[in-house]
């Protein structure tokens, strides 16, 4: 019975995403791949946007300060104090203080988005072996040539990995918008008396699939820029000694 | 929600004349920041803040016993990483916010369906640190112990975790100032807390400035509680954080 009952709440709100239907109060048609696919494609928007935002001033300014061996302070304690201001706090500050509107959910997002990249920018370029570094000096490339050739390739795999910790939080995070009047798919969610439980549950599988989406693909294309070399020092043992090749590998602050 | 609106108007109108001042009054009603109101408000917030306690060690402490009896387990039988991680992982990649209503039919509305979600996301962050931990304890400590004759289950409790111990609590403070964070949103599943009373005024500066401050201040202060608890039983790793 109780299963039952279970199995019905989710049944429901699986037709929720694929059907139209009447809201209880009447008058509006709620639900349906239309709505949930208008309210994804804000949501997917304002994440990305977000995220190219961060990723455009983070990986840089922590592969220079990375490389300069400098800001080590500011590029660590970013990612503490980053965790200690909650999301929702910032956002319900942002809506209290600026207001409402894409402009501002973006603005929140590209703060939460900003720590775990910057840190991991700055871990991933610090941690390439200094030698390779002094090869490629002694091979007569500017400060420039360094960080772009070699600090930024083999710090590929750790910035993604901190791309991939922003890009679920900010999906995660971007569910709230409708605090802030931004119709994202936090829409039903929050908005339980036109979308009902039916909406709530719907919307939030849509999220949930999404996030797990993202993670996954983000995944992939770490895989995919990791150079060969790296991943060839992180194969497993096989037989005989294996080489000492530099895969000192710190584990990322987030 | 409403009530405490409304008890916001009375008590501006029930203030005798000249106690309140022309401008605290206006700042309240243009929902400004209001030390003045702040000052006579607090108590509003005493509750919320101890539901907010509630609502993290209660999910820290169930993560914490539960990661730390799998990541042991995972350690002996080394086949089970891959997996406890890959479950404990998409466990933590699924939004709050989503995972609260997901929740509901099975565990209806109320701090239950809050406190399951929160302690879910504290399992990945524990579980990883306490096997990263074991996992960097020099082989050198590990040969002494076997040489001194320990078996294997004084060689975990007396080497191992002793030595991984700065691991485990740093993953201790990270899983304690998300679940700060993520229980603020626990108001979406009835659970209370601080969100609620963020979401019952969020124009209201004065009120965003309390509520959103004390999460902080929570999150900073359970932060430096466990940091100090790590110094007080790692004498000889002073200089780690």
């Amino acid at each position: 019975m109780n299963v039952l009952a279970f199995l019905g709440d989710f049944g429901d709100a699986v037709s929720f995403i694929f059907k139209e239907r009447e809201s209880v109060s009447g008058g509006v048609q709620i639900g349906g791949l239309g709505e949930l696919g208008g309210l994804a494609g804000t949501h997917l928007l304002v994440s990305l946007v977000a995220m190219a935002i961060a990723i455009a001033v983070s990986v840089p300014l922590g592969l220079m300060l990375g490389h300069r061996g400098k800001g080590e302070f500011l590029a660590i304690s970013v990612s503490n104090v980053g965790r200690a201001v909650p999301a929702v706090v910032l956002l319900f500050f942002f809506i209290a203080f600026i207001g409402n509107g894409f402009r501002n959910v973006a603005f929140v997002l590209i703060l939460l988005a900003i720590p775990p990249i910057l840190t991991n920018s700055y871990v991933g370029a610090r941690q390439v072996d200094n030698e390779v570094v002094d090869a490629a000096r002694g091979m007569g490339m500017t400060g420039v040539q360094i960080v772009r050739r070699v600090r930024l390739p083999l710090a590929m795999p750790t910035i993604f990995a901190g791309i991939r910790t922003s890009a679920v939080s900010v999906i995660a995070t971007a569910t709230i918008g409708p605090f802030a009047n931004l119709r994202t798919l936090g829409e039903p969610i929050l908005s339980e008396n036109i979308y009902r439980f039916s909406g709530q549950l719907g919307a939030a599988m849509v999220v949930a699939l999404i996030t797990l989406a993202a993670d996954a693909g983000i995944g992939l294309a770490q895989r995919a820029v990791t150079p060969k070399g790296i991943k060839l020092a992180e194969e497993p043992r096989t037989k005989g000694p294996r080489l000492s090749l530099p895969t000192r590998r710190r584990e990322a602050a987030t | 929600m409403a009530v405490s609106s409304e008890s916001t108007l009375l008590f501006a109108q029930d203030a005798p004349e000249g106690f309140f001042g022309d401008r605290a009054d206006k700042c309240v009603r243009e929902e400004g920041f209001c030390p003045e109101w702040i000052a006579d408000n607090y108590q509003r917030y005493i509750d919320p803040f101890w539901e907010h306690v509630f609502l993290t060690v209660v999910p820290v402490t169930i993560g914490f016993i539960l990661a730390f009896s799998l990541a042991l387990l995972a350690h002996r039988h080394r086949w089970l990483i891959g997996p406890v991680a890959g479950v404990t992982g998409a466990l933590y990649t699924i939004p709050s916010v989503a995972f609260f209503f997901l929740l509901q039919p099975i565990t209806g509305l109320g701090k239950t369906t809050a406190i399951v979600a929160l302690t879910c996301y504290t399992l990945l962050i524990i579980f990883r640190n306490v096997i990263t931990g074991l996992a960097a304890v020099p082989d050198d400590a590990k040969d002494a112990g076997r040489g001194m004759g320990l078996t294997e289950r004084q060689m975990l409790w007396k080497v191992e975790l002793p030595l991984a111990l700065p691991e485990i609590l740093a993953g201790l403070r990270i899983a304690t100032t998300t679940t700060v964070g993520l229980a603020a949103l626990a108001f979406l599943a009835n659970g209370g807390g601080l969100g609620a009373e963020l979401d019952a005024q969020r124009f209201f500066k004065s009120n965003v400035v309390v509520a959103g401050g004390l999460c902080i201040l929570l999150a900073a202060v359970l932060d430096v509680i466990i940091l100090g608890f790590q110094r007080l039983v790692t004498p000889w790793q002073r200089a780690a954080t």
